[in-house]
């Protein structure tokens, strides 16, 4: 276990602590914070483990040729094309979609495509576009769309030629 | 949610008819991932409970509708990057945000840094692209939001072009 990880185990042990001892001695401010973490980790913990299994299974079942011919340096702009519909149906926040797109990168995505999942898994998720567009109506949604897809593929394509993927550098800074 | 465990439900029992033994190790494989963000998650999860403790949803719609088309877009732009609030809520809430006649300007730059740009998610961000890569994708995520909120400005006429 990394350095960093302890010193985030221990603030979270420490905020737990604080939590539990302001409902044991009737702290108003503490239980409000209680409350509030409470309903936010039942949101996000139960996301977890159905995407964890989902990345396992791509793990084990996909192959890296696939991945690296379609999304690695020989798949050229369609790359962009199936990580837009793989984003299409992810259901989750970009905090689901950032292990999603750590796997894509170790089995041989080159980094341009992998920022381009990240931007279009924030953008255009199916579910969430549908409640967007049910909310503040389909031309804004639409515009959204129009705009900002063009724009992932733009920044995309500059970081990835200005960065050096992750998993290149390989031992402890690799992905994973 | 649910469809996400119907998916992740369905794929396991096919997964499993055809290979057990890789379905094993998908599993192995899905848990020590989870383990190893997990403090990344506990920290990202207290980040964000802080946040709305000190600002909660409905003090941002108040300071959403408080100030005007350029200033509003900027102020908009800034929680959104910071705040972290799930799109069942958050949209509901813009519907109910533009019929007070907040504008589609404000808005859109409020929610597409929501979405795109991650304050609080930067931890979990930087084990995966490291700080640097991590640092300049939310930056131009920003600039995109904004260029997005520009654009739609434009478009429902609320800026003059």
């Amino acid at each position: 276990m990394k350095k960093g990880d302890i010193v985030n185990l221990c603030l979270a042990a420490a905020f737990v602590v604080f939590v539990v001892a302001s409902f044991v001695f009737g702290l108003q401010p503490g239980m409000k914070l209680g409350r509030i973490s409470w309903d936010f980790t039942k949101t996000m913990i139960l996301m977890f483990p159905g995407a964890f299994i989902l990345i396992g299974l791509f793990e084990v079942w996909i192959d890296r040729s696939l991945v690296e011919k379609h999304l690695g340096e020989t798949g050229g702009l369609l790359g962009y094309f199936w990580v837009l519909l793989l984003a299409f149906s992810v259901m989750a926040p970009m905090v689901i979609a950032l292990p999603i797109a750590k796997s894509l990168s170790e089995k041989g995505a080159r980094l341009q495509i992998v920022l381009g999942f990240l931007g279009f898994s924030t953008v255009c998720r199916i579910p969430m576009s549908v409640f967007e567009a049910t909310y503040l109506g389909v031309p804004f949604t639409l515009v959204r769309f129009m705009v900002s897809l063009p724009l992932i593929i733009i920044s995309s394509e500059i970081l990835g030629r200005l960065f050096v993927p992750p998993s290149a550098k390989g031992g402890e800074r690799s992905i994973g | 949610m649910n469809i996400l465990y119907i998916a992740a439900g369905a794929a396991l029992a096919l997964s499993a008819a055809f290979s057990p033994r890789k379905t094993a190790e998908a599993l192995k494989i899905a848990a020590r991932k989870f383990w190893k963000i997990l403090p990344q998650i506990l920290i990202f999860i207290i980040a964000v409970s802080v946040v709305l403790y000190f600002v909660p949803e409905d003090r941002i719609a108040e300071i959403l509708e408080e100030h005007g088309l350029l200033a509003g877009s900027a102020v908009a732009a800034v929680i959104g990057s910071i705040a972290f609030i799930p799109g069942f809520i958050v949209f509901p809430l813009c519907g109910l945000l533009r019929e007070h006649g907040v504008s589609y300007t404000v808005l859109s730059a409020f929610t597409t840094t929501l979405m795109m740009v991650g304050v609080l998610s930067f931890g979990l961000e930087k084990d995966v692209l490291g700080w640097k890569l991590a640092a300049a994708r939310n930056i131009s995520a920003f600039i995109l939001a904004m260029l997005t909120a520009l654009v739609t400005g434009l478009i429902f006429g609320e800026l003059a072009a």
